[in-house]
C-alpha cells in the first residue's frame, strides 16, 4: 500500500473504515466514481463476512468459556460487528448501520434489565435465520442501511428492543406513555421546536397498543428458542381522533381520524409516513449527514442542507441515492475538509486495526478500550446517541485511545518489524514507512515531524537490527496512533 | 480529481506554522496560587429528570395521593422535616434517610420549585439550558466553563475534573479543556515498549502533543486533551492510595464521590467538581408504597451523599465543600398508566456543605389540577418554577467561587436569590 490516491483515501475513510493492504491495492488507479460505486452498491458484493470469523487470516474473536455466541450473548454480538467493520466488504453498509445505531440510540442494559441478558442480545443482535424470532435491531440497520428511511422508521417503531427502550410496552388506552411519541419528533425525525406538548400527547395516543409479546419455545420461556415479536393490542389501543397543531395528511389535515381499534394501527402508520416525508425531517437528516461525511469544524452549508433535503424527499426518502449525491458533491470532496472530522472510537479502533494488522489479535481485545473511549456498542449514553465531534476528546477518552494505541502496537510488533523489509535502512526511512505506506494520518507538521524522527533516533546509533526495529516499530506505531493527527477522518 | 503527489503532501505538512509551549514545571504552586481559599464545588447531576415530589413530598396535599394513586408514598412512611413558609408539610422520601441526618444537622438547604420559563421537556435541551444558564442558547460554553474562563491562566489542568466520561455542557469551556476521570484506577499510561524505551515513548508523545498548530486549531484542541491527560496522570494516580474514613456503598456514585473526597483530602489542586448519577427518566415501573426502582434510586442518592458528607467531616474539610444538587427537570404531577411520570417543568435542588445554611427554600405547589392554579402550568399538568436556578447559581459564583455572577450569567441574577450559603 503507498498514500497516492489522496481522494479515493478519503473516501475510504469518511464512507468505509479505511484502507488496509488490500482495499489500497485494489483502489489505487481506481476513479472516484468508481470506488463510490463500489461503496454504494454493495449488494454486489457477497454478503459473507461472518463467514470468515475464525479464520486464521482474520481478526480474531475471543469466545468465554463456550461458542462464540453472537446472537444471544452481547459481548459476542459486539465482536461480530468489530469483525464486521474490519472486514466486510461492504463497508458502507456497516458504516451505515453505525450511524443508524447512533440515530435511534438503543442501549442493551435497559433492554436486559426487561427480558433478560439472552433476550436482550437476541433484541439487539439476531442475525436473521440464525435463530426464530424477528431480526435484531441492528440488523434493522443493516438491512436498510441504504434504504427508505421511511420504512425504516416503521420497522424501529415495531421493534421488540424499541418497544421495550422507550417504553412503548407500557402505552395504553387512559393511560398514554410519552417517552416514543416524544422521542420520534424529537430526535428520531424533526427535532424540537416543530411539534409543541399537545402534539406529544396526540404521538402517544397513536401508538398506544404497539407492544410486544414472547413466544415461548417448547413451552418454555427460558429456552433459548424462545423470543419477542412485536404485537398490537388492540384492546389497549386509543380509537378516539388525535388532532396535531401539523398537517398528517397531503390534503392539510391536521387530525387522525377516530377509527376502529382492529385498523387502529393505520394512525401509527399515517403518522409515520407525515414525519418521514416532512421536509423538516429531511433538513434535519441532512444535517446529521453532513457531520457524518463531510465536517464537524463547520455548521451545514444552507445550501447542502436544501440540495440533500431536496433529493431526499424526490426520491420519497429513499437514502441510497442521497448519499451517493452527498459522495459525489463538491462539499464532500473539498480537500480543505479532509481530515476535518472527529473519529469515532469505533472507527478509530476499526482504522487501527485495519492499518496496524491483526494477525493474532483479537477484537475483544478492543472492547473495554472502546468502553474507555465512550463508546460501547449497543450501549449509547441516551436515546440521542454519543455525543459527536470535539465530545469524543477529552484527558480520559485521549488516554484510553493512545493506550489502545500501545496494546495494539505491542501485540502487532514483529508483523510490523517484518512489513518493515527494506525501509528499516535508516530513521528517516522507516518514519516514512509509517507515514506514507502503512498508516493514514493527517499530514504532520514539522515540528511533530521532527519529535517522531527523534524519538527513532534516540538512545543506541541506528543499525537496523531487528531488535531495534522491534522497539521502535511498534513505539512509532503507537506515537502516530495516538497523535491528534490520527484522530481525525 | 485533484492529485495530491507524496512530496506536496509533505511539503505542505512542513510549510504549516507550528509553535510550542512549554508545560509549567510546578503544576500544583500555579494551583495553589489560584486558589480562592481551597473551596470546593462538587455539582451533581441527577439524569433523567427526577422526580421532585416523590423526593420532598407535599404529602397532605389531597390531589398529591389522587392524582399518583399508585406512586404516591404513603403519608406514614415520608421522612417528616416540617413545614415550608406556606406551611405546606414536607417530608422526603422514606429511602432519603442520609439527606435527613444532613439536613437535622443543619447542613442541607432543600429549594423548592426551581426552574425556569417555559421549560424545555426534552431531556437534552433541558440539560443544555442548565449547562449554559441560557434558556435560548443550548449550545457553546457552559456556567462553569465561562468561570473557568475567567480565571488567570494558565489554568492548572486538573482545577476542574469531571467524573463522567463525556464533558457536560455545564463544563464546556472556551480555553480550559477539563479532564474527565470517570475512575482514577484507569487513569494510567500503557506503553508499547517496556522501561527506558516507555520513557522514550512519553516523552515523545509529550512533545509531539505540545505543538500548537495555527492553521489546524483542531488538532491543538487534541493536543490540548493529549497534554492533559500527560500532565495530570501522577497527581491523579496519588488519590488511589487514598483511606477513606467510612465506607462508601458499591455504587457508582458513591465511588465517584469517594474518587472526588480522595482528590479534595490528597489537595491535587482541583476546585471543580462533576459528578452524575442516572436512571431517573422513570417513565414506568417507579414503584409504589415508598419501595421499588425510585427508592433504589433515592438511596444511591442519599447513602452515597450521607458517606461523602461524614468523610469530609471527619478530615475537617466539609467547611470547604459545597454539593450542589440539580436535575434537567421534574416530572409531570399524575403518574402514567405504567406506574411512572413523563417529562414535566420545575424540579428540587439541593446544597450541602459546612457552610451551607440548612432548611427549605421556596414554597410547595399546589397540585389541585384546576387550570387557574397560579403554582402550576400546562393546564395543571406540571409545577410551575418559583425560583429561577440561574439565582442559585449567581449565589454559588458570587458567595462561593468568589467571582462575579453578572458577568458569567449575562445578566444580574442576585435579587431573589435564596440564601443557601
Amino acid at each position: 500500500m503507498a498514500r497516492e490516491n489522496w481522494q479515493v483515501e478519503h473516501l475510504l475513510r469518511r464512507a468505509a473504515f479505511g484502507p488496509s493492504a488490500r482495499t489500497f491495492d485494489r483502489f489505487d488507479d481506481a476513479s472516484l466514481s468508481d470506488v463510490v460505486d463500489f461503496l454504494v452498491e454493495y449488494q454486489r458484493q457477497p454478503d459473507d463476512v461472518d463467514s470468515y470469523i475464525g479464520r486464521s487470516d482474520h481478526v480474531s474473536v475471543t469466545t468465554r468459556g463456550g461458542e462464540f455466541a453472537p446472537n444471544t450473548n452481547i459481548d459476542d454480538a459486539r465482536q461480530r460487528w468489530l469483525f464486521r467493520m474490519v472486514h466486510s466488504e461492504r463497508p458502507l453498509q456497516e458504516k451505515m448501520a453505525l450511524f443508524w445505531h447512533n440515530h435511534f440510540a438503543t442501549a442493551y442494559s435497559k433492554v436486559a434489565g426487561f427480558a433478560g441478558g439472552l433476550q436482550g442480545a437476541r433484541m439487539l443482535a439476531l442475525k436473521p435465520g440464525d435463530l426464530p424470532g424477528p431480526p435484531g435491531q441492528i440488523e434493522l440497520f443493516r438491512q436498510h442501511a441504504l434504504g427508505n428511511f421511511r420504512t425504516l422508521l416503521l420497522e424501529v417503531a415495531r421493534d421488540p428492543a424499541m418497544v421495550v427502550w422507550l417504553d412503548g410496552r407500557t402505552n395504553v388506552r387512559g393511560r398514554p406513555q410519552e417517552n416514543f411519541g416524544r422521542e420520534i419528533m424529537e430526535l428520531f425525525t424533526w427535532g424540537v421546536g416543530n411539534y409543541t406538548e399537545q402534539d406529544v400527547y396526540a404521538a402517544a395516543r397513536v401508538f398506544t397498543g404497539w407492544n410486544l409479546q414472547r413466544v415461548p419455545a417448547n413451552g418454555n420461556t427460558n429456552d433459548p428458542a424462545t423470543y419477542h415479536e412485536f404485537f398490537y393490542n388492540a384492546a389497549q389501543h386509543d380509537t378516539t381522533a388525535k388532532t396535531f397543531t401539523f398537517p398528517i395528511y397531503a390534503d392539510g389535515g391536521r387530525t387522525i381520524p377516530a377509527r376502529s381499534a382492529a385498523d387502529g394501527m393505520q394512525d401509527g402508520l399515517d403518522f409515520i409516513t407525515a414525519l418521514a416525508l416532512h421536509p423538516e425531517t429531511a433538513r434535519r437528516l441532512a444535517r446529521k449527514l453532513w457531520h457524518f461525511f463531510v465536517t464537524d469544524l463547520r455548521p451545514p452549508d444552507p445550501e447542502f442542507v436544501e440540495a440533500v433535503a431536496d433529493e431526499y424527499l424526490r426520491n420519497n426518502s429513499e437514502m441510497k441515492p442521497v448519499v451517493r449525491f452527498i459522495l459525489h458533491s463538491p462539499w464532500f470532496n473539498d480537500p480543505d475538509l479532509w481530515f476535518t472530522r472527529y473519529s469515532w472510537p469505533v472507527e478509530f479502533v476499526v482504522r487501527a486495526i485495519r492499518e496496524v494488522g491483526w494477525t493474532g489479535f483479537s477484537v475483544n481485545a478492543a472492547m473495554q478500550p472502546l468502553t474507555n473511549m465512550g463508546q460501547t456498542l449497543f450501549e449509547p449514553p441516551d436515546v440521542a446517541g454519543w455525543e459527536l465531534g470535539a465530545g469524543w476528546f477529552s484527558t480520559g477518552t485521549m488516554l484510553a485511545r493512545m493506550n489502545f494505541a500501545a496494546t495494539l502496537a505491542a501485540n502487532q510488533r514483529f508483523n510490523l518489524t517484518r512489513a518493515t523489509g527494506t525501509w528499516r535502512v535508516s530513521p528517516d526511512q522507516l518514519l516514512e514507512f509509517f507515514l506514507y505506506e502503512r498508516l493514514s494520518p493527517a499530514p504532520f507538521s514539522l515540528g511533530p515531524y521532527r519529535d517522531l524522527l527523534s524519538y527513532v533516533n534516540t538512545a543506541t546509533p541506528w543499525t537496523g537490527s531487528d531488535a531495534q526495529v522491534n522497539a521502535k516499530a511498534a513505539g512509532l506505531a503507537r506515537l502516530i496512533l495516538g497523535s491528534s493527527e490520527y484522530q481525525f477522518v | 480529481m485533484t492529485q495530491i503527489t507524496r512530496r506536496d503532501f509533505l511539503r505542505d505538512g512542513v510549510a504549516a506554522f507550528t509553535v510550542s509551549f512549554a508545560a509549567p514545571a510546578f503544576l500544583s504552586d500555579i494551583a495553589r496560587a489560584q486558589g480562592v481559599r481551597s473551596r470546593n464545588l462538587v455539582v451533581v447531576y441527577l439524569g433523567g429528570g427526577n422526580d421532585a415530589l416523590n423526593t420532598v413530598i407535599p404529602y397532605q396535599d389531597p390531589f398529591y395521593r389522587s392524582r399518583r394513586p399508585a406512586i404516591a408514598v404513603p403519608a406514614g412512611q415520608v421522612l417528616q422535616i416540617g413545614s415550608d413558609s406556606s406551611r405546606k408539610a414536607l417530608g422526603l422520601h422514606p429511602r432519603l434517610t442520609g439527606l435527613r441526618t444532613i439536613f437535622n444537622e443543619g447542613r442541607l438547604a432543600i429549594v423548592q420549585r426551581t426552574g425556569y420559563p417555559n421549560s424545555s421537556r426534552s431531556h437534552f435541551q433541558g440539560l443544555d439550558v442548565w449547562g449554559t444558564a441560557n434558556p435560548n442558547t443550548t449550545s457553546g460554553v457552559g456556567w462553569l466553563g465561562r468561570y473557568l474562563d475567567t480565571l488567570p491562566g494558565p489554568v492548572d489542568a486538573l482545577w476542574a475534573w469531571n467524573a463522567t466520561r463525556e464533558t457536560p455542557r455545564a463544563l464546556v469551556s472556551r480555553t480550559v479543556p477539563v479532564p474527565a476521570i470517570p475512575d482514577a484506577r484507569g487513569y494510567s499510561l500503557s506503553s508499547a515498549n517496556g522501561g527506558v524505551e516507555a520513557q522514550n515513548e512519553r516523552l515523545a508523545a509529550t512533545r509531539i502533543a505540545s505543538h500548537v498548530s495555527i492553521d489546524r486549531p483542531y488538532l491543538s484542541f487534541v493536543n490540548g486533551s493529549i497534554a492533559g491527560a500527560l500532565a495530570t496522570l501522577d497527581r491523579v494516580g496519588s488519590v488511589n492510595t487514598y483511606v477513606s474514613t467510612v465506607t462508601y456503598p458499591n455504587s457508582g456514585f458513591a465511588l465517584a464521590l469517594r474518587t472526588v473526597a480522595a482528590s479534595i483530602v490528597r489537595g491535587i489542586g482541583t476546585r471543580v467538581f462533576w459528578v452524575q448519577t442516572g436512571g431517573f427518566d422513570t417513565h414506568a415501573g417507579q414503584g409504589n408504597a415508598g419501595g421499588g426502582a425510585y427508592a433504589t434510586l433515592m438511596a444511591t442518592f442519599s447513602d452515597g451523599l450521607l458517606a461523602f458528607y461524614t468523610d469530609l467531616r471527619n478530615q475537617g474539610l466539609l467547611n470547604d465543600t459545597l454539593v450542589l444538587q440539580f436535575s434537567e427537570f421534574g416530572r409531570r404531577i399524575s403518574e402514567n398508566g405504567s406506574q411512572g411520570t413523563d417529562h414535566g417543568a420545575a424540579g428540587v435542588m439541593m446544597a450541602m456543605g459546612g457552610m451551607v445554611r440548612g432548611g427549605i427554600y421556596g414554597t410547595a405547589a399546589s397540585l389541585d389540577p384546576n387550570p387557574a392554579n397560579p403554582t402550576l402550568e400546562n393546564s395543571g399538568g406540571d409545577v410551575r418554577h418559583e425560583t429561577d436556578f440561574r439565582t442559585i447559581y449567581a449565589k454559588v459564583l458570587d458567595g462561593w467561587l468568589g467571582a462575579d455572577s453578572v458577568a458569567i450569567l449575562g445578566g444580574n441574577f442576585r435579587p431573589g436569590a435564596p440564601a443557601i450559603i
